[in-house]
C-alpha cells in the first residue's frame, strides 16, 4: 500500500511569480502591499503573503502578473472580491453591514471622552 | 438615576457580546468559502488537453445551450480519487461531465484517470489556477453547474457522496 | 495507578474548593449577623466575637485553599507522569504520546492538548488562590474571605469541566499498541513554554477579579484594597507580556514569512488581558496613591479576567479561524460558554448593583498625573474595544449569512493612531505631579523631548524620503518618547531613586524601544525571494548570500531538505546558515526551519522553500534592520515590571520592619 497524506500538495513546482519578485521594486511593493491584505482560502488565518499554500502561490502569481500588466492594486482586489466575496480581503469595505466596525473607534472615543469628561466637571 | 442606569451598561455590552458567541457556537462550523460567482458568467478561458485523444476546454464548450458539470480536481488529491465512482455515476446517467485538471502535468493526469476510470468528455489542464480562481473555487475536489449559457447556477464543494448524486443531478435539471 | 490517583487527587482538590466556598459563605453570612447582634452593645464585642471565628469556619479557609492546591497540584504532577512514562493506556497520552521524543518535549506534551492545559489552568487557579491565602495579610480579613470565595466560585466551574467534560486521566481499554504522536509544531522551546507564562497571567488576573467580587461584596474599596491587589495585577502583567512577547517572536521564526504579528483571534486574545491588564495596572496606582478612580478600577479588574475567558473561549472552541489552530470541540465550548456567562455576567451585575453605593474617590485636576492616567486608561480602553470588536466582528456578521475577514488594514487604521497618541500621554504622565499641575512646567519639560521627535522626523524623512507615514511617525515618537520616559530620572540621585520608579521608567522605556523596532522592521525591511540553483549568490541588504549546497538531513520523526547558505557581510569573514524544510513522517507535515543570524543592527532572516523545479531552489531572504528591539522592548517591560514589583515589596517588608521596631 502506498500510503500518501489525506490532502497532498501538488508536485508541480509553483506557477510563475509565486514565489519569485517582480523586477520593478516600485511594482513589487505595490504587489507586497496587496498580498498582505488578501486572505489565503486554505489556510484561513493568513494572508496569501505568508502562506505555503498551493492556491496562495498561485494568487501570488496572479497578482504579480496583473500588477506587472498595470492594473492597480484596488482593481485587483476587487476582482478577487467578485469572486470570493468580502471574506478574501482582510481590508473590510464600507458599506450596510460594517460602517459600525468602522465607527466603533469613534464612538468609543466619544462614549470614553463624555464619561471622562462628565467626572472631571463634578470633580472641580 | 443616570449614573445608575450607566453601570448596568456593561453587564448590557457583555449580554450583547455572550448572544453573539451563543449564534457563534450554534452555527454548523462552516470553513467552507462559497463562490460569489454563482448566477454570473464564467470569464472567458482555454485550456490545453493532456493529448490529441481527449479535447482540451474552453468557455465555448460550456454556453452549448445545455447545462454542464464542470469538476475541479488532480490527480495528486486523494479525495478526487474517492468521488470518481459517483463521478463515473453522474456519467452513466447521461450527466454531461467536463473536467478541469489543477496543477498537474498530463502523464499523472493520463495514469490517474487510467486507474479511475475517465467519466470527463473534456479535459483542461489548469496549471496556475487561473480558471479556479475565475470559477470562485478555493478547494479540490469542486463541482459547479453551469448553465447552457455558460451561468454558474450550483456549487459543490468537496468530494462528492453517493447519496450526493441525486442532489447533482437535480441542479443540472432545474439549469436546463 | 499513577492515572487514578491523579484522579482521585482532582476530585479530592474539587470537594475542598467546594468547602473554601461553603466556609466563606457561611463565614460571611455569619459575621454580618454578627456585627448587627453586636451593633448596640460594647465597641469590644465584635473583636472578641472576630476572635472567636477567627478558629472557626473563617480559620479554616487559609488552610483549605493550600490544601486544594496541593492536590490539584499533585493531580498535575501525575499526569506530567504519565505523559513521561508514555503510559499507553491513557487515552490522553495515546492522542498525543511522545514515544522517542526528547524528555523536555514529552514533558511539555503535558499540556499541548485541550485536557492537559486545562488541567494545568486548573492547577495555576489553585496554586494562585494558595498564594493569596498564605501570603495576604494587607487585605482586611472579610475582604480576603470574600476574595477567597470568589477564588472557589471560578475554581469549581473549572473543575466541573475538566472532569465532567475533558477527564484528562481516561483509560482506554484495551491499552494502544501505539500512540498518534505530538504535534510536531509543539517540538519547539518556545512554544513548550509559551502556554504556562500565558496561563499564570490569565490566571493572576482572576486574582484580581476576584479581588473586585470581594471588595463589591463588602463594599471595601478603599488605598488599602488597591495596594494588596497591585502586587497581583503587576505579576499577571509581568507573565502576560513575557507570554506576548516570547509568543510573537515564535510566530516570527517559526511561521517563516518573516512577520511577527498578524492581527489573528489567538493574537488578539492574549493581547485583549494585556491591554485591560495594563490600564488596570494604571488606575490601581491611582486609587492606591490618590483614592480616586474607585469604581473604574473595580470595573477593570472584572474586564481583565473576562478578557482572559473570552479569550480562553474564543481559541478553544474553534468559532473563529486562526492560524494557530487549537484542537476544538464544540461541546467544550459550550461548557465554556456556560462558564463564561455565568461568571462575567454574575460579577457584571454585582457591580451594577453595588458599586453605587461605593462612595466616589477624591478629586483631581485634569492636568496632573491622575489626568494623565485617566487618559491613558480612556486610549487602552477604546483600544481594547477596537481589537474585541475588530475580532468579533466577523462573528456577528455571519450569524446574519454574511462573510467578511477584519485583519491588519482595519486594525493599524484604527488602533495604530492611538497607540501613538498613548505612547505620548505615557512620556508627559510621569513628568506631572499628583493632583494639580501647571501646564507651563509640563510644557517647558516637555520642549527637549519634543525637539528630539521633529529632528528625528526631518532626519529620518531627509534619508529615507521614500518612507511611509506611519514609521516615519513611529520612529519619531519612538526617539521622542524613548528620551521623555527617561525624564523620571533626571536630576536624581540614581542610587537612591527607589526602585519601583526605575522599574516604571525602565518599563515606559521598553515601549519605546519596541515601538522602534516594529517601525524600523515595517520601513526598512528587504526582501529576496529566488528560485536559485546551487552555487548561486543573492545580495540582501548588507550581505551576500550564496546558495552552496542542499542535502538531506534526518531527526528523530522527520527528513528535511538542508541548505547550506554561504553568507558573507562587507569584507567580513564568510558563515553557513541553515535553513530547513522538513517533513515529519508521523503526520506528514512540512515545516520550514528558519535559520537567522541576529546581528547588533538587525536580523538575516533565511527560509528554504519547495523545489522550484529545473535544479533551483526557493530560497527566501529578508534583512531585517533592528527588527530586534521590539522583542528586546517587551523584554525591557517586563524587567521594568519585575522591578516596580521588586521595589513595592521591598519597601512594603521595611515599612512593617519599622513598624515592628516601634511596637518594640
Amino acid at each position: 500500500m502506498l500510503s500518501v497524506p489525506l490532502y497532498a500538495d501538488s508536485t508541480m513546482p509553483a506557477a510563475q511569480l509565486a514565489n519569485v519578485q517582480l523586477p520593478d521594486p516600485a511594482q513589487e511593493a505595490k504587489a507586497k502591499a496587496l498580498m498582505e491584505t488578501l486572505r489565503c482560502l486554505v489556510c484561513q488565518g493568513q494572508s496569501i503573503a505568508d502562506s505555503n499554500a498551493d492556491l496562495a502561490g498561485d494568487m501570488r502569481s496572479l497578482v504579480r502578473q496583473r500588477i506587472a500588466a498595470g492594473e492597480s492594486p484596488e482593481a485587483i482586489r476587487a476582482f478577487l472580491i467578485a469572486r470570493y466575496g468580502d471574506w478574501v480581503s482582510f481590508a473590510p469595505p464600507i458599506d450596510r453591514t460594517t460602517w459600525l466596525l468602522w465607527a466603533a473607534p469613534v464612538l468609543f472615543l466619544v462614549a470614553g471622552g463624555a464619561l471622562v469628561a462628565g467626572r472631571l466637571r463634578r470633580r472641580r | 438615576m443616570k449614573r445608575q442606569l450607566t453601570l448596568w451598561l456593561p453587564l448590557a455590552i457583555f449580554i450583547g457580546l455572550a448572544t453573539s458567541f451563543v449564534l457563534g457556537l450554534r452555527k454548523p462550523d462552516d470553513r467552507l468559502v462559497p463562490s460569489h460567482m454563482i448566477g454570473i458568467t464564467v470569464p472567458g478561458f482555454a485550456l490545453p488537453a493532456i493529448g490529441t485523444d481527449i479535447s482540451g476546454l474552453s468557455a465555448a464548450d460550456l454556453a452549448t445551450g445545455k447545462p454542464h458539470l464542470v469538476n475541479f480536481f488532480a490527480s495528486w488529491c486523494v479525495p478526487c480519487a474517492a468521488e470518481a465512482p459517483q463521478l463515473q455515476a453522474l456519467a452513466a446517467q447521461g450527466a454531461p461531465i467536463l473536467g478541469i485538471a489543477l496543477r498537474d502535468r498530463p502523464a499523472d493526469m493520463r495514469a490517474f484517470i487510467a486507474r479511475y476510470g475517465n467519466p470527463y468528455r473534456k479535459i483542461g489542464m489548469d496549471p496556475d489556477s487561473r480558471v479556479q480562481i475565475n470559477f470562485g473555487g478555493s478547494g479540490v475536489p469542486e463541482t459547479f453547474v453551469v448553465d447552457g449559457k455558460g451561468v454558474i447556477r450550483y456549487q459543490k464543494i468537496g468530494p462528492i457522496a453517493d447519496s450526493e448524486v441525486g442532489d447533482l443531478l437535480a441542479a443540472l435539471k432545474t439549469a436546463s | 495507578m499513577i492515572a487514578e490517583a491523579g484522579l482521585a487527587a482532582l476530585w479530592l482538590g474539587a470537594a475542598l474548593c467546594a468547602l473554601q466556598l461553603v466556609a466563606a459563605v457561611l463565614s460571611l453570612s455569619a459575621r454580618v449577623e454578627r456585627s448587627r447582634d453586636t451593633f448596640d452593645t460594647a465597641p469590644g464585642g465584635t473583636s472578641l466575637d472576630f476572635a472567636r471565628d477567627e478558629r472557626g469556619l473563617s480559620g479554616l479557609i487559609r488552610p483549605v485553599a493550600v490544601a486544594q492546591a496541593v492536590l490539584t497540584a499533585l493531580a498535575f504532577a501525575c499526569l506530567i507522569a504519565v505523559f513521561i512514562t508514555v503510559d499507553l493506556s491513557v487515552k490522553l497520552v495515546v492522542e498525543n504520546d511522545g514515544v522517542g521524543r526528547p524528555l523536555m518535549y514529552r514533558f511539555s506534551g503535558t499540556w499541548g492538548n485541550h485536557e492537559g492545559s486545562m488541567l494545568m489552568w486548573v492547577s495555576i487557579l489553585a496554586v494562585g488562590g494558595a498564594a493569596v491565602a498564605l501570603i495576604e495579610r494587607r487585605l482586611e480579613e472579610r475582604t480576603l474571605i470574600a476574595t477567597l470565595g470568589g477564588q472557589a466560585v471560578i475554581g469549581l466551574g473549572f473543575y466541573a469541566f475538566l472532569l465532567f467534560a475533558s477527564n484528562p486521566f481516561a483509560r482506554l481499554d484495551p491499552a494502544a499498541p501505539a500512540g498518534q504522536g505530538l504535534n510536531p509544531l509543539l517540538e519547539d522551546p518556545g512554544l513548550a513554554f509559551h502556554p504556562p507564562t500565558l496561563y499564570i497571567g490569565y490566571v493572576g488576573l482572576s486574582i484580581a477579579f476576584s479581588f473586585a467580587i470581594g471588595a463589591l461584596v463588602t463594599r471595601d474599596v478603599r488605598p488599602a484594597f488597591a495596594r494588596a491587589m497591585r502586587p497581583w495585577v503587576l505579576g499577571a502583567w509581568i507573565f502576560l507580556t513575557i507570554g506576548i512577547t516570547a509568543g510573537s517572536y515564535w510566530a516570527y521564526y517559526e511561521l517563516g514569512w518573516g512577520g511577527w504579528w498578524f492581527w489573528d483571534p489567538v493574537e488578539n486574545a492574549s493581547l485583549m488581558p494585556w491591554l485591560a491588564a495594563t490600564a488596570l495596572l494604571h488606575s490601581v496606582t491611582v486609587l492606591a496613591t490618590r483614592d480616586g478612580l474607585r469604581a473604574w478600577t473595580v470595573m477593570l479588574a472584572v474586564v481583565a479576567f473576562s478578557m482572559s475567558m473570552i479569550g480562553t473561549f474564543l481559541v478553544r472552541s474553534g468559532i473563529l479561524t486562526s492560524v494557530h489552530a487549537f484542537a476544538v470541540d464544540p461541546r467544550r465550548g459550550s461548557f465554556l460558554l456556560a462558564l463564561l456567562i455565568l461568571y462575567i455576567g454574575g460579577a457584571l451585575a454585582l457591580f451594577a448593583l453595588r458599586v453605587g453605593t461605593v462612595r466616589e474617590g477624591s478629586r483631581f485636576d485634569v492636568v496632573s498625573r491622575e489626568g494623565a492616567l485617566v487618559i491613558n486608561n480612556l486610549l487602552l480602553s477604546v483600544i481594547l474595544g477596537i481589537v474585541l470588536i475588530g475580532t468579533l466582528y466577523p462573528l456577528v456578521v455571519e450569524a446574519f449569512g454574511d462573510k467578511i475577514s477584519v485583519g491588519p488594514p482595519y486594525f493599524n487604521a484604527t488602533a495604530g493612531p492611538l497607540a501613538l497618541l498613548l505612547l505620548i500621554v505615557m512620556a508627559a504622565g510621569p513628568m506631572m505631579r499628583w493632583r494639580r499641575e501647571q501646564l507651563g512646567i509640563i510644557a517647558r519639560r516637555l520642549i527637549v523631548p519634543a525637539l528630539v521627535l521633529i529632528v528625528a522626523l526631518v532626519a529620518v524623512k531627509a534619508l529615507h524620503p521614500a518612507i511611509g507615514l506611519w514609521p516615519l511617525l513611529g520612529l519619531a515618537v519612538a526617539a521622542g518618547v524613548g528620551l521623555a520616559s527617561l525624564a523620571p530620572l533626571w536630576g536624581r540621585n540614581l542610587r537612591r531613586t527607589p526602585l519601583h520608579t526605575w522599574g516604571m521608567v525602565i518599563a515606559h522605556f521598553g515601549i519605546a524601544v519596541a515601538l522602534a523596532g516594529m517601525a524600523s522592521d515595517s520601513a526598512f525591511t528587504q526582501e529576496r525571494l529566488v528560485a536559485a540553483r546551487v552555487g548561486e549568490t543573492m545580495a540582501i541588504g548588507p550581505y551576500r548570500v550564496t546558495l552552496a549546497n542542499i542535502a538531506p538531513d534526518f531527526g528523530p520523526g522527520w527528513t528535511a531538505l538542508n541548505a547550506t547558505l554561504a553568507v558573507k557581510r562587507g569584507a567580513g569573514a564568510a558563515y553557513e546558515l541553515h535553513p530547513l524544510a522538513r517533513t515529519y513522517w508521523t503526520q506528514g507535515t512540512q515545516t520550514s526551519e528558519t535559520a537567522i543570524q541576529t546581528v547588533l543592527d538587525g536580523q538575516l532572516y533565511t527560509v528554504l522553500g519547495a523545489s522550484a523545479g529545473e535544479g533551483r531552489w526557493q530560497v527566501r531572504l529578508w534583512w531585517k534592520p533592528f527588527v530586534t528591539l521590539i522583542w528586546a522592548g517587551g523584554a525591557l517591560v517586563a524587567i521594568g515590571g519585575v522591578l516596580s514589583l521588586l521595589g513595592r515589596l521591598l519597601r512594603e517588608r521595611r515599612n512593617e520592619l519599622r513598624k515592628a521596631e516601634v511596637w518594640a
